[in-house]
């Protein structure tokens, strides 16, 4: 309990101490400390700047799927116009060789008319002749009124 | 424990007393081997137990951090050198709170007073008879553990410590101006007779506002470290004296003694740290007052 020289030692001990923490122990830990704590900074930087550029990039994405989306529709409705001209083109021709098919029928069925018609006439005739000759009760000499037969022939 | 031959009186004053190397009665150097001899010595003389206890504790803080430091990586931290960063930080944010000026010493020396004196503390919390009856099996006389517990270890860092603060202040704010804050305050007058009354009066305040930094720097620590050794010596008396009780007292003490000691210790544990840091913040105060040109 008795002050002594040791109050001297332990001051002279206690600046040596302070000396070599000061020396040794606080710059380099502190060196460490304030680079580590910009090396921090610095990653957050960078990935602040990824960010950004995430964003960029996905903001020009957006922008090209939008021209590609409008390019898209072009074709589309491109494709349709195409579409209906051709299925235009198509009912025009199909209207045309459906006329065409229909008037050679019609051109058919007249001519079939008219060789109905010549038989029609010709067994009229007979038949017109062949009444008259019953009517007549003699036989008609078919080549002796030729002229009349083709005469009535005419006018049926 | 108290042995049977010791009674309480010795016990404690045997626990009290420095190892002491310094000159014998009969003229030739040794170490004391009683607390007369040791006073007896006068100031001459070295408390070997102090010194080489807190040499120690020293070494060890220093040797750990300088290795540490020695290696420190930008990389991730880990086990020893985060611990050492931790702390580090605790008392670099310390500093940055209460210390306005810049120096570069004033960080090393909170951290170097903050750990010095939580190991000198530490070594509170070794049980009370282990090393000191170390020392009898070795021949020593006395053996006192805690550095703290001896005034002149807390003196001689205080004294230290102040004198950095007269150094700084001087450096500061000059020798006249260090001079005038202690003349001119803290009564001022226009009046040049009136303040020349004044004059005696504050230096007289200041001086013992100066002093008194010190001293109460090192009597806080000396005092909450010797009360606490006491309480633990206390208790190993209480519990020591299962000798003279019966077999069930004896027990019941001895019981008793094992719980006081750990409740105390584990209160103690709260008061060394509490201690190491008011010394480091009160230093970092005066040295921050004393960088300051007005206050």
């Amino acid at each position: 309990m008795n002050i002594n020289a040791t109050l001297i030692a332990q001051t002279i001990m206690f600046i040596l101490f302070v000396w070599f923490c000061m020396k040794f122990v606080w710059p380099p830990i502190m060196q460490a400390l304030s680079d580590r704590k910009k090396q921090i900074a610095d990653g957050l930087a960078a990935g602040e700047r990824g960010k950004q550029e995430l964003e960029q990039a996905s903001k020009s994405a957006a922008d090209e799927m939008l021209i590609a989306k409008q390019k898209a529709a072009e074709i589309l409705a491109q494709a349709e116009k195409r579409s209906s001209q051709v299925v235009e083109e198509a009912k025009g021709l199909a209207q045309e060789e459906g006329d065409r098919i229909v008037s050679m029928a019609k051109a058919e069925v007249e001519q079939e008319i008219v060789r109905a018609r010549e038989a029609l006439r010709q067994n009229v005739a007979d038949l017109a002749v062949a009444g008259a000759a019953k009517i007549l009760d003699r036989e008609v000499d078919a080549k002796a009124h030729a002229d009349l037969l083709k005469n009535i022939k005419a006018e049926l | 424990m108290a042995s049977e031959t010791h009674t309480s009186t010795e016990y404690i004053k045997h626990h009290l007393q420095n190892l002491t190397f310094g000159e014998l009665p009969d003229g030739s150097l040794g170490l004391a081997q009683t607390a007369e001899q040791a006073k007896a010595m006068g100031f001459w003389s070295i408390n070997v137990d102090t010194v080489a206890v807190s040499l120690i504790l020293g070494a060890i803080f220093l040797y750990f951090f300088a290795k540490i430091a020695k290696k420190a990586t930008l990389n991730v931290p880990a086990g020893g050198q985060n611990f050492v960063e931790m702390i580090i930080e605790f008392v670099d944010d310390s500093v940055r709170g209460s210390f306005t000026g810049r120096n570069p010493l004033v960080a090393p020396l909170a951290l170097t007073i903050f750990i010095w004196i939580f190991l000198m503390n530490l070594m509170d919390l070794v049980p009370i008879d282990y090393l000191p009856g170390l020392a009898t099996v070795l021949g020593l006389p006395f053996l006192k553990v805690v550095p703290t517990t001896d005034p002149n270890a807390t003196f001689g860092m205080s004294i230290a410590v102040f004198a950095l603060v007269i150094y700084y202040s001087i450096k500061v704010k000059g020798a006249a101006g260090f001079a005038g804050e202690l003349a001119l305050q803290p009564f001022s007058s226009t009046n040049p007779v009136i303040k020349g009354i004044f004059i005696p009066i504050n230096l007289f305040l200041e001086g013992v506002n100066l002093i008194a930094k010190p001293i109460s720097l090192s009597l806080r620590l000396f005092g909450n470290m010797y009360a606490g050794e006491m309480i633990f010596i206390l208790l190993a008396i209480m519990g020591g004296s299962f000798a003279a009780a019966s077999m069930g007292g004896s027990s019941v003490l001895f019981g008793t003694q094992i719980l006081l000691s750990l409740a105390w210790a584990i209160f103690h544990i709260l008061i060394i740290t509490l201690q190491a840091f008011i010394f480091m913040t009160l230093t970092i105060v005066y040295l921050d007052m004393a960088h300051q040109e007005h206050h």
